[in-house]
């Protein structure tokens, strides 16, 4: 069934939407009370039932994720919420932490309890320090009132919240990058196993989700995994934030569930292509994933039906793009973001950026030959697959898939030194030296 | 005796490491508001995990005195209980520290892609233009820095610019450049669009 209405962001136009007394008005924290009365595992088995997937990216399902919490060890275990919210394309949490952060706070109590962690950090990326600084407020509020802290709500249950401030890094968005950022280390990935749930922050028990899973906690206590379940295709059930920008009419965050297609995302949500103009390409799940051309609108926006259509969900953020864009400069432009956030800690991602990027502004300033394309399907393909972590695989996405659906435009560039696309007006004069003639 | 083969060594091609130290700088020593800060802050985690606070000390310093110098590294590094090269470390990794001197407002332009289809690589273009600087550098005024950014995390509302750090600002059309920088000069932070979902 298709969502009926928003259930993450069904108040997020109204004013004050972030305070504790609307959301308390709105019946808030009667989920984290209902919690509270019920075992951990009984939470984990709701969830578990709901069918719940992760949304930061890969749609782990996260009741089994917290099944992996060892019980029996004595160490403290922790929450770490990614709030890190990086991917470019990708603005869903930053709409759910400004306008409804005590729906995060409330799911951080029920994973905690449901992990016996006693403490959860939230990890905020440093460039969303106008949305922390409210954060705070609320969360101080949350306190007063007994919701957080000592003795919740008289059950004598425990739980503390801090947030924390990242400072300018996509890979602090990995879950074990993140974790040693929050140690106060560079933000580079872990060798895996053992896995964070088993020895995570600390070198304790450690559960890493993101804003939006935890979000939608609260609700499955609340209304029940059947509910859930009921709501959109199977195994990719319940609400979901999309996330629309580029070349469309109204861009935003749309509230649905995933047996949307990306053709209604485009044109019922979004108004259609901006006037004029016509789709020229998609990337649905942010620039880590391939990039998709109008034959696929009719695909379904959910993790199972993007991967049939070659791409993925990824953190359901679409990017359209219309026929004014270039998609050599667009290559480029996403490669230019992997080479200068590639962690460096191992070489095929580290210098295979470097080179695609140098290999693209050469082709951009009419001076590619046609073996390039070649080399960089073959450096692309010595980086897929032979990273320590994903992020090796999400940059070759925007090379890869550029050259396979618009591989005339290489070409063109390469054999006439110029754009078969003509420059646009949003396009720079200078900064791009294709374009300077 | 090396039984190494030769290696070119010693020749310019072997140098490549862009590691620069940040200046030495004047003492360092946080404020008695400052160091309350820190002290609350370590607060939050394990008592035995100091270097957890090591990002938020170092925006403390920034805070405090601009940019991060050699010896706020040594400073913190003291307050944390790491060595100095520790602190280095990750000062060098997360672009939001400065180890320069910046200007009174530091204009961080998104260039990804979603604020780049929007026009954002001629709004820093119009913002050089103006301040007649180059991308990364200072007016001669001292009073912008134009820096670009990659994705800030509001597509839909790009080109997006993030001030000191801070402060955010949405929907900047490149003709409106001027009236953006009269603003600043102006009216300060008032001149700035803030985040669209405030409502309020
Ligand atoms: C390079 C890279 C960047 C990532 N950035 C984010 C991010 O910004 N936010 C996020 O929630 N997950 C991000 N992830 C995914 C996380 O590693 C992790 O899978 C996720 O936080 C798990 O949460 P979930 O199970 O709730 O989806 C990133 C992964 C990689 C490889
Ligand atoms: S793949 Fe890239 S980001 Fe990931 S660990 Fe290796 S160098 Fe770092
Ligand atoms: S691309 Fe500029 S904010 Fe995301």
């Amino acid at each position: 069934m298709r969502l009926p209405e928003p259930v993450l962001t069904t108040h997020v136009n109204e004013p004050f939407s972030y305070t504790l007394e609307n959301y308390l008005k709105w019946g808030g924290y009667a989920a984290m009370k209902k919690a509270l009365a019920m075992t951990p595992g009984q939470i984990i088995d709701e969830v578990k039932a709901s069918g719940l997937r992760g949304r930061g990216g890969a749609g782990f399902p996260t009741g089994m994720k917290w099944s992996f919490v060892p019980k029996d060890i004595p160490k403290p275990k922790y929450l770490c919420v990614n709030a890190d919210e990086s991917e470019p394309g990708t603005f869903k949490d930053h709409v759910l932490m400004e306008r409804n952060p005590h729906l995060l706070f409330e799911g951080c109590v029920i994973a905690c309890r449901s992990i016996g962690a006693k403490t959860a950090y939230i990890y905020i990326r440093g460039e969303f320090y106008h949305v922390q600084k409210q954060m705070e407020a609320e969360l101080q509020k949350a306190y007063a009132a007994g919701y957080l802290g000592r003795n919740i709500c008289g059950t004598g249950e425990d739980c503390d919240i801090h947030i924390h401030r990242g400072a300018g890094a996509y890979e602090a968005g990995e879950e074990s990058a993140l974790l040693e950022s929050l140690e106060g280390k560079r933000a580079q990935p872990r060798l895996r196993p053992p896995f964070p749930a088993v020895v995570g922050l600390y070198g304790s028990p450690t559960i890493i989700n993101n804003v939006e899973t935890i979000c939608n906690v609260p609700p499955i206590i609340e209304r029940g995994a059947a509910w859930f379940q009921g709501i959109g295709p199977e195994k990719n059930q319940g609400p979901k934030l999309f996330c629309v920008s580029g070349h469309v009419k109204r861009p935003g965050v749309f509230e649905t569930s995933m047996d949307v297609t990306l053709r209604e995302l485009i044109y019922d949500f979004c108004g259609g292509i901006r006037d004029g103009h016509e789709l020229k390409a998609i990337i649905p799940g942010g620039s880590s994933t391939n990039v998709l051309t109008p034959a696929s609108l009719d695909a379904q926006a959910s993790f199972d039906g993007l991967v049939k259509a070659g791409s993925m969900l990824g953190s359901a953020a679409m990017m359209v793009m219309d026929e004014t864009t270039d998609m050599v400069w667009l290559a480029e432009n996403l490669t230019h973001f992997y080479k200068h956030e590639s962690c460096g800690k191992c070489t095929p991602c580290r210098e295979g950026s470097d080179w695609m990027h140098k290999i693209l502004q050469k082709i951009l300033r009419g001076e590619g030959a046609m073996k390039d394309l070649d080399l960089l399907l073959s450096i692309a393909n010595n980086i897929g697959g032979k990273t320590l972590c994903p992020f090796g695989d999400a940059e070759i996405a925007p090379v890869v898939s550029t050259l396979q659906h618009f591989r005339a435009e290489y070409e063109h560039y390469i054999r006439e030194g110029r754009s078969l696309v003509p420059r646009a007006d949003w396009m720079p004069r200078t900064l791009v030296p294709a374009h300077a003639h | 005796m090396s039984f190494h083969p030769q290696m070119p060594y010693g020749t310019p091609a072997w140098h490549k490491s862009e590691r620069k130290l940040p200046d030495e700088g004047p003492a360092f020593e946080f404020t008695a508001e400052q160091k309350a800060k820190f002290d609350e802050i370590v607060t939050r985690y394990p008592a035995d995990r100091r270097r957890s606070a090591l990002l938020p000390a170092l925006y403390l310093v920034q805070e405090q005195q601009g940019h991060i110098t050699g010896n706020a590294i040594a400073y913190v590094a003291g307050l944390i209980g790491c060595s100095r090269a520790d602190v280095e470390d990750v000062v060098s990794y997360y672009v939001m520290f400065f180890t320069q001197p910046v200007g009174k407002y530091v204009l961080g332009v998104c260039r990804t892609l979603g604020c780049a289809l929007n026009g954002a690589g001629r709004v820093t273009e119009e913002l050089c233009r103006h301040l007649h600087i180059a991308p990364n550098e200072t007016d001669a005024t001292g009073t912008f820095t134009v820096m670009e950014m990659e994705c800030l995390g509001a597509c839909d509302r790009g080109p997006v610019i993030m001030v000191n750090n801070e402060h955010w600002h949405e929907c900047q059309r490149p003709e409106d450049v001027p009236q953006l920088l009269e603003g600043l000069r102006e009216r300060g932070l008032a001149a700035l669009s803030g985040c669209h979902l405030k409502k309020e």
